[in-house]
This record gives structure tokens, C-alpha cells and sequence, in this order.
């Protein structure tokens, strides 16, 4: 049989900068020197004729085939070209290059609840989304019943949307979308939405529908958790191309290790801060002290040097950190045992150190909160998430390999037996 | 699902329009036009009675403007028929161009997220402003049947009313094939959104509403019938009233001429429409 899906040389270009020149007389000039090969006139001193219009390649020349009934994840970091790459297969925008074999009808849930309309009701905009999406009136119809009973919404399918708190405006969404008769599925982060009891909803949803009806699904995500239970095999993006297709575990682990890769110290002035806050005690940067990589034994304890610039003054401030496993799940996080008061205006640098032995060997990433609490009020003065990686490295145990999987991440110390 | 295949390139062939695409999606056009006549008269209090009170009031202007203080020529029919009969015809053209000038504009948050013909957005919009059109002209009969029996001078019955259903329909395909060309246009160039009120006034005066074809001559008349919507104002009027002459040459011109316009919409409106999430 041949694969559902067939991506051939797939290049996508895009142009930097302002587009077009701004007015139609300028254009004019610049098309009809195009036509009579002389020098675009409107080209800017300086600048070089293959460099001009400054493109970039979203999209590098990726191939791959996916065959009917497999889930493939599709992970990168950001500016990868993942986002680029389901607006082609969607049809959204139309490649520069390279063409795109479909065979089976495509549902797409890019942004789930495109195309509601706030003055509708739930009911039409079921329909209203169901036909965006190419159902047609006869299939909603038949698909209705299920459709509300799926959103939890039932009370209010006769209210317009724009009544709908946030949450159950998605779930209608979602709704309408896992109900679409088509061989293709394409999720970018819906699952991101809800709360977790019907995150795990479509989760399952997805996982009966890629099992039982053989629907085809590429899911896209940071999260790696879902990626692991939803999918059967990974495409790797990076800088618009394929860099690894195949095992889901592997590609995860090859994904963290190339974001992960060097960072035994840092310059974190300019790393993006949680919600785009402006920090007033602002982390600025971190050194690890006593290695080389940031590659841990568990016995090791992890030395490191903060500089901090307060542009506040304030007192008892901690730092605290926050440590993900390689799916991005928490596993637990480490306070500062000393409060620090800073001044206004002024630089500081603290060393600290942390025993992280009870940590279970795998790949980790770390998040940095500088905060204070005063009357069980947190306030928090810097935030950044995601920031250092690091590995911490088999050990040999007396009790067997500690499988992670099995076991957790967290190796308490070994339970005492007094009696026997 | 074997037979289903869909291959994305970076261009298709230019002739193909892609219309099979566009009535698998007839549901779908369906609500966009039931959703533009929910939302439109959704939060007024004389809802659908606007679509009405607009022509006749604009009626009554050009009756008081340019019929009593201008004294303009009408051919002898009554004042209030002949603007009346111009303006319902010409108000098909000019929503149907209004309707669909900014369709890019106005849906870039869907276009860019998810894909469904984009024809079907100004075919909703033409559909809309046919629909408005009936309402409408079903008061311009009951108001020509009140002259008619009434024994007005110059209103008469004539058999070319059989011609209004093409007139009807090129207006309406003329004014979405312009309008398609203009939302196409303002991706790049967003002064057209802004002229295309400007253009549509304009081009009214150039048009044979508020005087008559017979009151120009030499080379004015000439300039008049390049304009492929004088043969039409025209020639609606002579079918409803039997009332001047009908143009038969510029009338043929003038619907090679909207075929042709039409068709290039449609060509320019799906090269655009393939990257037009990119530029906007």
C-alpha cells in the first residue's frame, strides 16, 4: 500500500523584513529592471545582490513518508520549522519548493475554535467549524449527539460562545475536531488545553482513534510525555530539516541532548522570561564550578556560581530550583537554606551547592526562581524556565539497575530494617 | 479512500480555478451566507427592513436633488421609478464588490490556520448580496406595477424582462470578480482597500444613474459605453419599463468583458490565495 502521506524536498521560504517595497511605483521599477536584467534600483548601498530581499529557510529539504495508522510526533526547538511544516501539509501556505503527497482526508487542529464566531451559538458553531473543516451538513448531523456529549457542554449549547469561560470554548472545539471523518490527523499542542481530566480525555481519544479506526496522526509538541504515550515513531527538526526519524525514546533523548549540549555556564540576561515579566532581582547569569560538563555523578554534590543584579532592594529573597525529568514532568525542586537581602542598584554573586543524590540517572532540566515569602505570600522576582540541562550518570547499585520508568526519579535512601 | 489523492506543489496549473473543490464545500457556503444575515441584522432594531429603507431613501434623494433642483432628463418616466430601478440594480454591483474587497483582509485569522477553498468566502458574499437584491427588487415591481396600473406616462410592459435573470446574474458576477480582484490587490497594496470606496462612487457617475445615456454624446457617449456597466444599468431599466433604447452591441461587449474579468479574478484570487498567509 502506499504511505498516506509522502513529503518530497519540502523547502519553504520566507522573506525577512518589510514585505515589498512599500509602494507600487517602486515595484513597477524593480519588476521592469528584473525584466530588462539591470540592477533592481531599489536595492539598498551595500547590500549584495544574492542577499537581497533577505530570505530564510524555514523549511531545508525535508523528505519523509508516513504510512496509514502510525502516530509520529513531530519534536524541535523553537524556530525549528515544525509549525512551518503542518501549515504546508494543512494547506495554510503553499511550499517554494518541493511537493506534498496526501492520500486520505485531512483534519487539522493547528488552533483549535478557528473560525467560532462569539455571537453564534455552540450548536452553530458546531456546524459552522464542522464544514471549515470539511464535514459536510449530513455528517455533522449524524455526528451531533456525540460531538456535545464529548464537550461537556450540553447545558449550554444554545448560549453564544462568547458567553463560554475559556475552558469549555476549547472543549468544543476539541469536540468538533476528534469528530471529523478523516484518515489524517494534526495536532500542534491542543492537548496543552483543558484540565487534566480532559486533557486525558482526548488523549485517549486519540491514542482509540489511532488503534481502532487507523486514523494517521501527526502530533506536534514540546511536550515530551505525550509525545512518549502518543507516538509510535519521531521526526527530529532542526533548522528545517530532519535530523533523526525513527524510535520515539531515542529521538527524545537525542532531542534534549542537542538542546542540552554545553551549558555548563551561561549568560542569562537576555533568556526569555516567564510571560515576558520584567525581573527586579535579575538572575544574570550561572557557572558551574566543579565540572567540566554538566554530566553528574549522584554522590557528586553540583557547586554553582549566580550573579544577580538587584534593580530592587529587597529582603529575604531566595533562590529556588526546579527540576523537570527529560518529559518535562517535575520531579522536585531545591530552596536556598539562607535568605539573601539585596540592594538596589547593586551586583551579587552567590555560590551555592546543592546534593542532588537522590536523583535517579537521566537527562534533567532545570528551572531558576529567584522569590520571597512574607506571610505565606510568594513573590516572585525572576523566573526562568527550562534553563540548564544536565545529566546524571548511571551508578552502580547494589540493588539492581534503578529503571526510572519503573521506579521513579527520586532514590530515597535505603529503607533500615531493625528487626529481622 | 484509494482513489483520494492530493498533491500540494508550490504552484498550480494558473487555468485551473478549482471549482470542484469549492461545491464539495457547498455546505459550508451554505452557513457563511446564513451566518452574514444573522450577524448583519443581529443587536437592530428594523433588522431586514434596512435592506429596504436603503434605496428607497437614497431614492428619494436623487428624485429631490437631481430630479426637481437639477431637472435632469429621466426619458419621460417617473422620477422615482428611474432612480429606483438604477440604484436597486447598482447597489447589487456595489455590495457584491464592498462584500468581497476585503475578504483576505478581513479573514486572515482563519485563512491562516486552516484550510477550506477560499473561493467560498466571496461566492457566500455574492450569494448574500443576490439575496439582498431580491428583497430589493421585489419592491421595485410592486413600485413598477403601481406606476404601470396607475397609467403613468412611459412605463410600459415589455417581453425583454425574460433578460433580467442574465443581467441580474453578470451584475452580481461582474461586482464579485471586481471585488475578488481588489481583495486580491490590497494583500500588497492596502491603499486599494481605502480607494475601492472612492473608485465605486466614481465609477457610479460614470454610470448612467442619475441622467440618461440619450442626454451624452460624441466622444463622452463613447467613454460611457467602455464602461461595462452602462450597457447594464441600460438595459435593466428598458426591460423593466420598456423605457429608451436597449443596447445590444455594448451589452454583448460588456458581458465578454465580465466573463473575462471574472475568470482572471478566480486566476489572480488562487495565486494569491496560495501565499498570501506569508505576506499579509
Amino acid at each position: 500500500m502506499k504511505p498516506i502521506i509522502e513529503v518530497k524536498n519540502l523547502k519553504k521560504r520566507y522573506r525577512l523584513g518589510v514585505i515589498g517595497t512599500g509602494s507600487l511605483a517602486n515595484d513597477l521599477k524593480s519588476y521592469m529592471a528584473k525584466i530588462k536584467k539591470k540592477e533592481d534600483p531599489n536595492t539598498l548601498i551595500g547590500q549584495e545582490q544574492r542577499k537581497k530581499g533577505d530570505s530564510f529557510m524555514a523549511l531545508n529539504g525535508v523528505s519523509f513518508t508516513v504510512n496509514k495508522g502510525e502516530t509520529i510526533g513531530v519534536i524541535g526547538s523553537n524556530g525549528a520549522g515544525k509549525s512551518t511544516l503542518l501549515k504546508l501539509i494543512t494547506r495554510v501556505t503553499a511550499p517554494t519548493e518541493g511537493e506534498i503527497v496526501l492520500r486520505g482526508r485531512i483534519a487539522s487542529m493547528l488552533e483549535v475554535g478557528t473560525g467560532f464566531n462569539g455571537e453564534m451559538t455552540g450548536r452553530e458553531n458546531i456546524y459552522m467549524n464542522g464544514a471549515i473543516l470539511g464535514m459536510t451538513k449530513a455528517e455533522i448531523d449524524s455526528k451531533l449527539d456525540d460531538i456535545i456529549a464529548f464537550s461537556e457542554c450540553a447545558d449550554f449549547i444554545d448560549t453564544p460562545v462568547k458567553r463560554y469561560s475559556s475552558g469549555m470554548y476549547v472543549k468544543l472545539a476539541f469536540a468538533v475536531a476528534a469528530h471529523l471523518d478523516s484518515e489524517i490527523m494534526i495536532m500542534d499542542e491542543v492537548l496543552a488545553v483543558g484540565d487534566a481530566k480532559f486533557q486525558k480525555k482526548c488523549l485517549d481519544k486519540m491514542l482509540d482513534s489511532a488503534k481502532n479506526d487507523g486514523k494517521t496522526i501527526l502530533y506536534v509538541s514540546h511536550n515530551m510525555a505525550t509525545v512518549k504515550q502518543l507516538c509510535s515513531r519521531c521526526i527530529i527538526l532542526n533548522e528545517g530539516k530532519v535530523i533523526f526519524d525513527g524510535d520515539v525514546d531515542k529521538a527524545i533523548e537525542i532531542y534534549l541532548g542537542a538542546i542540552g549540549s554545553d551549558t555548563i555556564c551561561a549568560d542569562l540576561s537576555d533568556s526569555p522570561r516567564f510571560e515576558g515579566r520584567v525581573p527586579t532581582v535579575k538572575l544574570m547569569s550561572y557557572q558551574i564550578l566543579n565540572k567540566d560538563f554538566s554530566v553528574f555523578d549522584n554522590k557528586d554534590l553540583i557547586k554553582m556560581r549566580f550573579t544577580v543584579k538587584a534593580f530592587e532592594t529587597v529582603e529575604n529573597a531566595m533562590l529556588r530550583i526546579i527540576i523537570k525529568s527529560s518529559e518535562l514532568a517535575v520531579v522536585g525542586a531545591v530552596t536556598s537554606n539562607k535568605n539573601i537581602n539585596v540592594e538596589k542598584g547593586k551586583d551579587y554573586t552567590f555560590e551555592t551547592e546543592m546534593d542532588l543524590s537522590n536523583l535517579a540517572s537521566g537527562k534533567y532540566i532545570a528551572s531558576f526562581v529567584v522569590f520571597s515569602v512574607t506571610d505565606n505570600i510568594v513573590e516572585e522576582y525572576d523566573s526562568i524556565t527550562d534553563v540548564f540541562f544536565f545529566e546524571i550518570e548511571e551508578v552502580k547499585r547494589d540493588n539492581g539497575q534503578w529503571h526510572s520508568h519503573w521506579l521513579g526519579h527520586t532514590i530515597f535512601p535505603d529503607m533500615k530494617i531493625e528487626k529481622v | 479512500m484509494d482513489n483520494y489523492e492530493i498533491v500540494i506543489k508550490s504552484k498550480n496549473k494558473w487555468y485551473d480555478l478549482q471549482l470542484k473543490e469549492v461545491f464539495k464545500y457547498k455546505d459550508l457556503i451554505k452557513l457563511f451566507v446564513q451566518r452574514n444575515f444573522a450577524l448583519i441584522y443581529k443587536q437592530t432594531v428594523l433588522g431586514p427592513l434596512w435592506l429596504v429603507l436603503n434605496p428607497l431613501v437614497t431614492s428619494v434623494v436623487f428624485t429631490v436633488v437631481f430630479g426637481q433642483f437639477a431637472g435632469l432628463s429621466t426619458n419621460g418616466m417617473p422620477q422615482f421609478l428611474f432612480y429606483m430601478s438604477g440604484n436597486t440594480i447598482w447597489m447589487l454591483f456595489s455590495s457584491a464588490v464592498s462584500g468581497t474587497s476585503s475578504t483576505f483582509l478581513n479573514n486572515a485569522h482563519i485563512f491562516g490556520k486552516v484550510y477550506f477553498p477560499r473561493l467560498t468566502v466571496p461566492i457566500s458574499q455574492m450569494i448574500t448580496s443576490i439575496i439582498n437584491f431580491l428583497i430589493q427588487f421585489a419592491m421595485l415591481l410592486v413600485i413598477y406595477l403601481y406606476f404601470l396600473f396607475t397609467g403613468a406616462e412611459n412605463v410600459y410592459f415589455t417581453p425583454y424582462i425574460l433578460f433580467m435573470p442574465i443581467l441580474i446574474a453578470q451584475t452580481a458576477l461582474f461586482g464579485t470578480a471586481i471585488g475578488v480582484i481588489i481583495s486580491s490587490v490590497t494583500i500588497k497594496y492596502r491603499d486599494l482597500a481605502v480607494a475601492a470606496g472612492l473608485i465605486l462612487q466614481m465609477w457610479m457617475y460614470l454610470t448612467p444613474i442619475v441622467y440618461t445615456l440619450e442626454t451624452v454624446n460624441g466622444v463622452l457617449r463613447t467613454l460611457l459605453l467602455v464602461n461595462p456597466m452602462t450597457s447594464v444599468v441600460n438595459n435593466f431599466r428598458y426591460c423593466l419599463a420598456g423605457n429608451g433604447e436597449f443596447l445590444t452591441v455594448p451589452w454583448v461587449y460588456s458581458i465578454v468583458f465580465t466573463v473575462i474579468v471574472a475568470f482572471g479574478g478566480i486566476v489572480l484570487y488562487n495565486k494569491m490565495e496560495k501565499n498570501f498567509v506569508d505576506s499579509i
